[in-house]
Formats: structure tokens, sequence, C-alpha cells
């Protein structure tokens, strides 16, 4: 009870000092809101639309996630109140937990803005819509993780912003979100496969279009797979790095 | 009894030995104090003994609880206020408090009870209302300190809780630590004020280098340094020509010229005072003044640990004040 207190304090507080604040929404949302109109506007007809429609979700989860994580605990650290946090009688496990719940939500909403702006060109009727939220909330929890595990690194705010651009960028062409994977050079496929983006958008794409290059099933064993891996890494490495 | 026990501490960042193999214990209900110079090593100590950092070597234990196994457990009874004013820039200062209060636990009705009495008591009722980063630093220490007691903590650790703030925010910040005191709770803090260590401490412990020096009530201390008596006399003249004389006489007696009209006597035993007084009037010079003095806890410090007492004033007026 005690700890759920906690719990969800920390997780008021970021959304409201953090998500909902004009800044830091710049990078997660602007970014792929642009990028949505542009390819939008770019698309051949109705068909096009649909196909683009999954890597824009990923996309807009992904920057979503990340750039609030990145910024708010790199922000902390720096002003030395993340040791509020270290310091409370919780377990690291439930203070990761409520650090990446406020950006996983902030991810899943962003997920969602691509998808207002197609309804007015395309029926969405045909998408499996189970499906596809599952996916989103898989999405956004392993780029929350990663997120995560960047700004474990940083030690300043540009720093991690930085560095997460610098690992989401080629995600967007690595993952299959606008490039199809069999399109992509031989030497680049394998980083795709052990990024979890590229089984998360395959989801999308076949509760969206049909056409996925496994199974919903393998890929959610392999989400699954790198949620516990990336929750593992993290925590190790907050107990390395932050309690020196 | 016994709250808190460290033995042979350790702490090596790289190769820089901060803390070096220290042992000490703190009564329940105790003020307890570190006093040491910049780069001493308090700061690391605390921050093995609240969980931010993790020893090389030793053990903790605190109110029964192994802090470097448990430090979760431990981590409910204590109240922390670190060096640095570190709460939340854009909170106000009623959030603040709540926030902090919630971390422990504390349901809403609670912790906004509490944070009211507090913001009353630290007389901050009136900028409750306003962002953090808009207080002053007096006001902004005064605040994180009741962030550390909001809990109402058994055991409260204070990193420097006066540095960087006027004279009288800190005089009140005494205050409210001597209050808690009151009120049974066991105080750790650090320290290089001098002053502030023998006015308010129960015990203090010299630290330099890594290394505890000396520990020991304020008196326990001094009972070291006042091996020697020291008199200072004012007169009406100078005493130079004399002073051949009144080595002669009292061969037992160091005398230390104080500038003209003024010199120090100095002796293993206790000065007696008359015969002095008499060689003295018998040359003519009139005593208008004799002042026992009495050793300082500064010279204590000093002689113990090899440090003057400036070197931590000057470090403390490089930090602000
Ligand atoms: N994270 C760290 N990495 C490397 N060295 C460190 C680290 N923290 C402290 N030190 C070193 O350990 C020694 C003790 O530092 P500490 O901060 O504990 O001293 P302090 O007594 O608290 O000093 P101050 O009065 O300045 O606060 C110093 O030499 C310091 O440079
Ligand atoms: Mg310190």
């Amino acid at each position: 009870m005690k700890t759920m207190i906690a719990f969800w304090s920390i997780l008021k507080k970021d959304i409201l000092n953090y998500y909902l604040k004009p800044p830091n929404i710049s990078w997660g949302i602007i970014f792929p809101l642009s990028w949505t109109l542009m390819q939008l506007m770019r698309s051949e007809g109705n068909l096009g639309i649909v196909e683009l429609l999954p890597g824009l979700m990923a996309m807009s989860v992904l920057f979503g996630t990340t750039s609030m994580l990145a910024v708010t605990i790199t922000f902390e650290r720096k002003g030395r109140s993340f040791d509020r946090l270290l310091l409370a009688p919780i377990s690291i496990s439930i203070l990761v937990v409520a650090k990446i719940l406020g950006a996983i939500l902030f991810g899943i909403i962003n997920a969602f803005i691509p998808v207002i702006f197609a309804a007015f060109f395309i029926d969405l009727s045909r998408i499996n819509w189970g499906l596809t939220i599952v996916a989103i909330i898989f999405i956004a929890v392993t780029s929350a993780l990663m997120g995560l595990l960047i700004a474990v690194s940083a030690k300043e705010v540009f720093e991690a912003q930085t560095l997460s651009n610098f690992f989401r960028f080629p995600m967007l062409f690595l993952c299959g979100l606008f490039v199809p994977l069999d399109k992509l050079p031989v030497v680049l496929k394998p980083l795709s496969f052990i990024l979890p983006l590229t089984y998360g958008t395959d989801i999308l794409n076949g509760s969206v279009t049909g056409n996925s290059v496994f199974s919903a099933i393998i890929n959610f064993v392999v989400m699954l797979a790198f949620v516990i891996l990336l929750f593992y890494l993290c925590q190790r490495n907050i107990k390395k790095k932050w309690i020196l | 009894m016994e709250i808190i026990k460290v033995t042979h501490l350790k702490k090596t960042y790289g190769d820089v030995e901060a803390v070096n193999n220290i042992s000490f214990s703190i009564e329940q209900g105790e003020i307890f104090g570190f006093l040491g110079p910049n780069g001493a090593g308090k700061t690391s100590i605390i921050n093995m003994m609240i969980g931010l950092s993790r020893p090389t070597g030793g053990h903790i234990m605190i109110d029964g609880i192994d802090a470097i196994k448990d430090i979760k457990k431990v981590q409910k009874i204590i109240g922390i206020v670190p060096d640095e004013n570190n709460l939340y820039d854009e909170m106000n200062g009623f959030e603040n408090l709540c926030f902090c209060a919630s971390l422990y636990g504390m349901r809403k009705k609670e912790r906004e009870k509490r944070a009211t009495e507090l913001l009353k008591q630290f007389n901050l009722l009136k900028a409750s209302r306003r962002p953090f980063k808009t207080y002053s630093k007096g006001m902004k220490r005064k605040l994180t300190i009741a962030a550390g007691i909001i809990h109402d903590p058994k055991i409260i650790f204070l990193d420097e809780p006066t540095t960087g703030i006027d004279v009288e925010s800190a005089r009140q910040i005494r205050e409210l630590i001597l209050d808690l005191k009151k009120q049974g709770k066991t105080i750790f803090l650090t320290t290089h004020y001098i002053e502030e260590a023998e006015r308010i401490c129960d015990r203090i412990a010299f630290i330099v280098n890594g290394k505890i020096v000396k520990t020991g009530t304020v008196n326990e201390l001094m009972e070291n340094a006042e091996s020697e008596h020291k008199i200072n006399l004012v007169l009406d003249n100078n005493i130079t020509g004399s002073r051949a004389e009144l080595e002669n006489q009292f061969p037992n007696y160091k005398i230390k010229m104080v500038g003209d009209n003024s010199c120090l006597i100095i002796s293993q035993e206790r000065i007696a005072l008359s015969p002095l007084l008499q060689l003295l009037d018998s040359k003519g010079i009139s005593v208008y003044e004799a002042k026992a003095i009495k050793p300082s806890l500064e010279d204590v410090f000093v002689k113990v640990t090899g440090i003057e007492a400036v070197q931590l004033r000057i470090e403390r007026e490089k930090l602000g004040t």
C-alpha cells in the first residue's frame, strides 16, 4: 500500500511536471506529427496511406517515449532530485516502473495521432484493433526501457537527447517502418533482427495491412523477451551507475 | 543504547581513499557531529550509511538492521537532508513537501496536514505556494530540512545543515535541530563550523583525510587541551624592561608578549596571581585586567588534527556565505 502511494505519486509528478509541459512535448510530438503529415501528403491514394500507417504509429511511440524519459531522468539526475527517489524506501524495480510508465502512456497516446489523421482519408474498420493496441503497448514498453538505458548512461540532458537520436533515427530505417525488411541490404539485416522495434512494427503491419513477416505469436514472444532483458539491464545499470 | 554502529568502513574512488577504515557508534537520542575540512570524507560516509553509495569495505548497523544488505528497511526510519538543496524547482513548497511525504507512503490527508505544520514551524507558510526555484538560499535550506523530516523519522542525517546561509537562518536551523533532539530523535550531522559543533553536538568526531582523529563530548575533547594554563594580563605600561626579572622569579611560567601593553603567562600548573601582581606592582606596573584563557574547541581541533582552524574558515568562505 505504502509502495503504491509512492508509485502513483512519482507517476503523477512526472506527468504534471514534464509530460504536460510544452518544451518537453516538442521532440515527442512535433517530429512524428510533421513526418506523418509529410508522408500522408506524398502518399499516392488510399492504399499508400494504409501501408504507411503502421510505420507512422511505431515512430510516434518510439519518439514519444524515448524523448520523455531521456530528458526527465537526466534532468533530475543533474539537479540531484533523483537522489530522493533512490533514497525512498521503495525498490529499484518499482522506481523503474513508476518512471517509465508515464513515458509509456505518453507513447501510447502519441501512437493515435497518425491514426486520427489517417481517419480522414481511409476506412479504418478493417484494422485488427486488439492486436494493434497490444503491439503499441509492447513498442512503448521496449522504447521506454531503451530510453531509460540511455538515460542511465548520459550525464547531461543534451547528451541524452543526442544519444537517443543516435539510436532512434537509424531504427526508423532498420526496423521496417518505412523500408520493408526484405528491401534492406543484406549486411544490415542482422541489425534489424536485434532491435525490438522490428518485431513490434511487424505486428502492426499484420494488424493494419495483413502483411507481416513473422506470425503474431512469434513476435509477441520475442517482444516479451526483449522487455525482460531490457528491464533487467536497466535495473542492473541503475544499481551499478547510480549507487556509486 | 547504540542505534548506529559503523565498523571498519572504507571507500575508495579509483585511487582516492575517501574513507579510510572508520569506526564509530551513535547513541539513541544524541546529536553526533562530524567536524572536518572539505574533502575529509564526511559526505562519503553519510552516503554509504543512507544507501546512495556502496562501501568498499566494513559494516553499518542502523537500529539493528544491516544497512548494507537491507538498506530499503533502513530508509523507512531515516530522514536525510543532503548537502545540496535538491528539491524540485518547478514545484512549490507545499507540493515539494507533499511529494516527499508520499515517497514514504503517507496518505494525502496526513501528508498535507504535516506539510502545513512544518511550513508553519519553519516560517515558510507565506511562500508555500511559490515555486522552489524562487526561494532564497535560507528558505531553500529550511524547506530541504522540512522535506527530510516530513515522515517523522527516528534518525536524521544532516549534511552541512547551515553552510552557505546567513547567521539568523543558521541560528533558526540550530534551534530546530535541538528541537528534534528534544523529540527524541537521533541526529547525525556534519559541519565545518567548529562553534556549531561545540554548541549543539553531544559528541563530536574530528575527521581529516578519511580518518577519525578523535571522538568525544565537548568536555572530553577539551580535557586533553587543558594541560596548559593561560592568563592574559593587560597592563598600563610596557613590560619589556621587567621581563627578565619576571622570568627569573617564576621559572615555571612562559611569558609571551601580546602587543605593547599585554602579555600572556603560560604554565603547566595553575598560576598563582598575587605574587605575580606584587612583583609587577613593585616595578610600578599596574595590572588592569587578568583573564584566564580557556582553551576553545578550536585549539583542540588545531592540536589534534594539525589543521589550522583558519583553514576551515577559508574553506567556509569559499563556499559563500
Ligand atoms: N564520486 C566520487 N568520485 C571520485 N572521488 C570522490 C567522489 N566523491 C567524493 N570523492 C572524493 O572523496 C574525498 C571525500 O569527499 P567528501 O565529499 O566525502 O568530503 P566532505 O568531507 O563531504 O567534504 P565537503 O566538506 O567539501 O563536503 C574527496 O577527496 C573527494 O574528491
Ligand atoms: Mg560534504
